[in-house]
């Protein structure tokens, strides 16, 4: 167990709860999002690029955006004009 | 009678459980399947990536299913979204730094996509990595400036025959009396491009099928309105 381990473990942690915790719809996908990045660089540590790719990939990535445009039609958040 | 049944199901959920504990020895439970495809992959399927070899030539039935599985989820989606009223009103055009790192970054992740596809089974990654890569690429564009026109029969048209051709290669093997999916063709030299027989080949139809399917989701899913 080295350093970097525990400091992904507890960044991961401290993301989930501020999923949970976070009144913003947008700002709680990143925490998740967060997460996510956080598991697939473990994934390389324990030596496992291939699924560390798909996390990144579908967990981080996609996951991220099927979200955002599931919020955007839910009506729990728009894209502002700007001017 | 609520309780009761709560009740009931909490003590089958421990029976269960309980049986599983008493009937799993967990210290005899040696990873001898890894092992043994540890030994033997490189001989048998010619891949340099064994996680492909598995995906692929072990366990290619299971890889079918699974695109199955997606194709379902990706249907049943579109079927749920539903198509927009023609007075909704459009997004607003994305601001500049979007629209220049769309512009920047579609070539790249295409590029990205396309060689982890290619090099599923040498390096790590392979047709499902990077599908959603090319899926993701073909998306901002349309993240950059709503309202570009995605032709949704060539990303049908893509994702069926993508589809039917990983079946097709899984047959060619059977009238030489294999097994379904058995990988076909010239092993070749472990580690250089043209190796691994037909894996490659069935690598480049689940990536265009999973990049067409979530690319066609993702443009479905923005088009439909937003609720107010």
């Amino acid at each position: 167990m080295d350093w970097l381990t525990l400091i992904i473990v507890v960044v991961m942690l401290a993301s989930a709860v501020a999923v949970l915790l976070l009144k913003d719809f947008l700002a709680a996908l990143a925490a998740f999002s967060v997460v996510s990045l956080g598991l697939s660089v473990l994934f390389v540590i324990v030596r496992a690029p291939d699924v560390a790719m798909t996390e990144a990939a579908i967990g981080a990535g996609l996951g991220s955006l099927l979200f955002a445009l599931a919020l955007r039609r839910l009506g729990l958040w728009r894209a502002r004009d700007r001017g | 009678m609520q309780r009761f049944t709560s009740a009931l199901f909490l003590l089958g959920l421990g029976v269960l459980i309980a049986a599983i504990f008493r009937n799993m020895d967990l210290a005899a439970s040696t990873p001898i399947v890894g092992d043994a495809i540890n030994a033997a992959a490189a001989q048998q399927v010619g891949a340099a990536n064994f996680v492909t070899s598995v995906v692929l030539g072990y366990r290619g039935f299971d890889t079918l299913m699974e695109l199955t599985i997606l194709f379902t989820a990706a249907t049943a989606g579109g079927l749920v979204l539903g198509k927009p009223r023609g007075d909704a009103r459009p997004d607003p055009e994305a601001g500049l730094v979007l629209r220049a790192g769309a512009d920047l970054f579609f070539p790249l992740l295409l590029v990205v996509g396309l060689y982890i596809i290619l090099h599923g089974h040498l390096t790590p990654g392979g047709g499902f990595q990077g599908g959603v890569i090319l899926a993701v690429a073909f998306f901002l564009p349309l993240l950059a400036r709503p309202g570009t026109p995605m032709s949704h029969r060539a990303v049908s048209l893509i994702e069926g025959l993508a589809g039917a051709s990983f079946i097709v290669i899984g047959l060619l093997a059977m009238p030489e009396g294999q097994a379904f999916l058995t990988p076909l063709l010239d092993k070749g030299q472990l580690g250089s491009l043209l190796s691994a027989g037909s894996l490659p080949l069935l690598y480049i139809a689940v990536g265009l099928k999973v990049g067409s399917e979530l690319a066609g989701l993702l443009a479905q899913l923005a088009a439909t309105e937003a609720s107010d």
